[in-house]
């Protein structure tokens, strides 16, 4: 791309949502959601638990099909793709960080494993270039290089997390979800999580789109937020707009929860 | 004679004829599409699992009367396993049998490929015991199945990097996983690695069946295999650095023998044909004796 694409590329919307709802039985998931993305933006989704920001996730990451709704990820209609290009893009240009790093990473396997997952699922077969990257990203994520072959399952809750942002990155996708990346971390491996995440983001030109409870993390983190409650957002806007002039009855709610210490 | 009524009471090769005609359109779809495994309505045979009865139901599928049956266990034609099919075989389906590779029609083998070459219109029958390459690294049937439509085949890689990772090598040395004409992984059954080049370009068909697991997967004659590797760590076949202390064999694969407490041990060819054969032509190792005195 030059850099006059690259200009261009900034001013098109990277994902683009339109009406999406998924209903379970009777029960709203979440229901009429819109929204895009720009390239190298964060857009927060917060609220309590139950108002449907999971589920708006995982139909955006492809994990469940939405009922209604349209999806284009680069003007690609995202739920019109075959499975084998879907999958291809959530290897590729698509990560996903789930809350529970045991979800995201393969336990049985070294942490240089791990890394080197997605790069061989994109067909990386020399040994010496895989091993290479994966400890240069272990070494992004502060993880020391004679840890790299540890199984994750010898490391903390807040290494493994970060080792699963790194192998999450190391394909260098274009697009993040992230469900509660901090969530069951205590406070102070979450605020260095969250220092890592915020340099990876600005570094890499990431968007990303971040779901949690936590306020603190959106304040951090997102440009955008949006508020959501049963499954539908009631709220959105620049983050800092939204947390310090709550409009709708819910965000103020939301917003005045937050136990000061 | 009893025996003879005995047999009367079975099917040729024991199963029906509806159950050979159902294991012999899978070996039929196997065939047309190599390295995919096809399911089958595997029976109950008279013999544990584990004791080679997807081999023995293929065998048993693909015998006629004109055929001639080598078993081989191992490489061996005269271990338990081995014997005990043979004379399965030799009683239910009344076919001749033989030890001789060149001589058989039709080979069903646990754990090696014959040293002799292969022919045309000879039949390998391997006995599989897990036919899922992916197995212990994906526990899931419906992922690993969905892996196989769509190519996703990098976790078999990463397998091989954790051996170099913790190796310095790929350390996988039996089982060792194969691409079958650019397409399906493949696992060969637990041959030894040494026997994977064998896999690709044989003349004679080779039938892959997993009684437990129900499967059956086959190679058509002349069909590419390639075993995986990395760029950096290619692929090697490998063995004991011996030669045979029986017949002097230098490429053949070999099993170790302790011949006492004190350290005391010979390397012999796993493949007991071969070895004989070798013998008989007068071959002779380092702790063989001349055939005049018969050897082994």
């Amino acid at each position: 791309m030059t850099l006059q694409e690259k200009i261009v590329a900034l001013d098109r919307p990277i994902l683009k949502v339109e009406g999406l709802t998924k209903r379970y039985g009777p029960r709203i998931g979440c229901a009429d959601v819109s929204f895009e993305l720009y390239p190298g933006e964060v857009l927060g989704i917060v609220g309590e638990s139950g108002s449907g920001k999971s589920t708006l996730l995982s139909c955006l990451a492809g994990h469940q099909r939405p009922d209604l709704g349209h999806i284009a990820f680069d003007g690609r209609d995202v739920l019109a793709m075959s499975e084998t290009e879907r999958r291809l893009l959530s290897r590729t240009d698509w990560a996903y960080v789930h809350q529970n790093p045991r979800d995201g990473l393969r336990m049985g396997v070294s942490a240089g494993g791990n890394v080197g997952d997605r790069l061989m699922a994109v067909g990386a077969r020399h040994y010496g270039q895989i091993r290479g990257k994966a400890a240069d990203w272990l070494g992004r994520v502060e993880i020391a290089a004679d840890r790299i072959d540890d199984r994750p399952s010898a490391f903390s809750g807040g290494m493994q997390q970060r080792l699963q942002i790194a192998r999450n990155l190391v394909t260098a996708p274009r697009l993040v979800f992230m469900d509660e990346p901090t969530g069951g971390l205590d406070v102070s491996v979450q605020a260095r999580l969250l220092d890592l995440l915020r340099g990876l983001v600005r570094d890499l030109g990431l968007s990303v789109i971040i779901v949690t409870h936590d306020l603190a993390v959106v304040r951090l983190l997102a440009h955008r937020l949006m508020v959501m409650k049963s499954g539908r957002v009631v709220e959105q806007g620049l983050t800092d707009q939204v947390l310090d002039d709550p409009q709708h009855a819910y965000t103020q709610l939301l917003v005045s929860s937050v136990l000061q210490v | 004679m009893t025996m003879s009524h005995d047999a009367q009471a079975y099917n040729f090769a024991y199963l029906d004829e509806q159950t050979k005609r159902m294991i012999r359109r899978a070996i039929l779809k196997s065939l047309a599409v190599p390295g995919y495994q096809v399911p089958f309505a595997s029976r109950e045979m008279p013999m544990p699992y584990g004791w080679g009865t997807g081999g023995v139901q293929v065998t048993a599928a693909c015998l006629v009367p004109e055929d001639r049956l080598k078993v081989i266990d191992q490489g061996a034609d005269d271990t338990t396993n081995a014997v005990s099919i043979r004379k399965f075989f030799a009683r239910t389906a009344q076919v001749a049998t033989t030890e001789r590779t060149q001589e058989a029609t039709l080979i069903q083998t646990r754990h090696r490929i014959p040293e002799t070459p292969l022919t045309e219109g000879q039949i390998l029958v391997y006995q599989v015991p897990i036919p899922e390459p992916l197995r212990f690294l994906e526990p899931r049937e419906t992922e690993t199945r969905k892996m196989h439509e769509l190519e996703e085949y990098g976790l078999m890689h990463v397998k091989l990097y954790e051996d170099i990772a913790r190796h310095g090598q790929i350390a996988t040395s039996y089982a060792y996983p194969v691409k079958v004409e650019g397409r399906y992984v493949m696992d060969p059954s637990p041959i030894p690695k040494f026997d994977n080049p064998k896999l690709g370009q044989s003349p004679a068909i080779q039938l892959f069946g997993a009684g437990r697991e129900q499967r059956i997967y086959a190679l058509p004659p002349f069909t590419d295999v390639v075993s995986l590797d990395f760029d950096d760590y290619p692929f090697a076949s490998s063995k004991a650095p011996h030669d045979c202390d029986l017949c002097g064999a230098r490429q053949s694969y070999l099993d170790e023998v302790i011949t006492d407490d004190r350290g005391g041990r010979m390397f012999v060819c796993s493949d007991t044909d071969f070895c004989a054969s070798r013998q008989a032509q007068g071959k002779v190792g380092r702790l063989g004796v001349g055939q005049a005195e018969g050897a082994k």
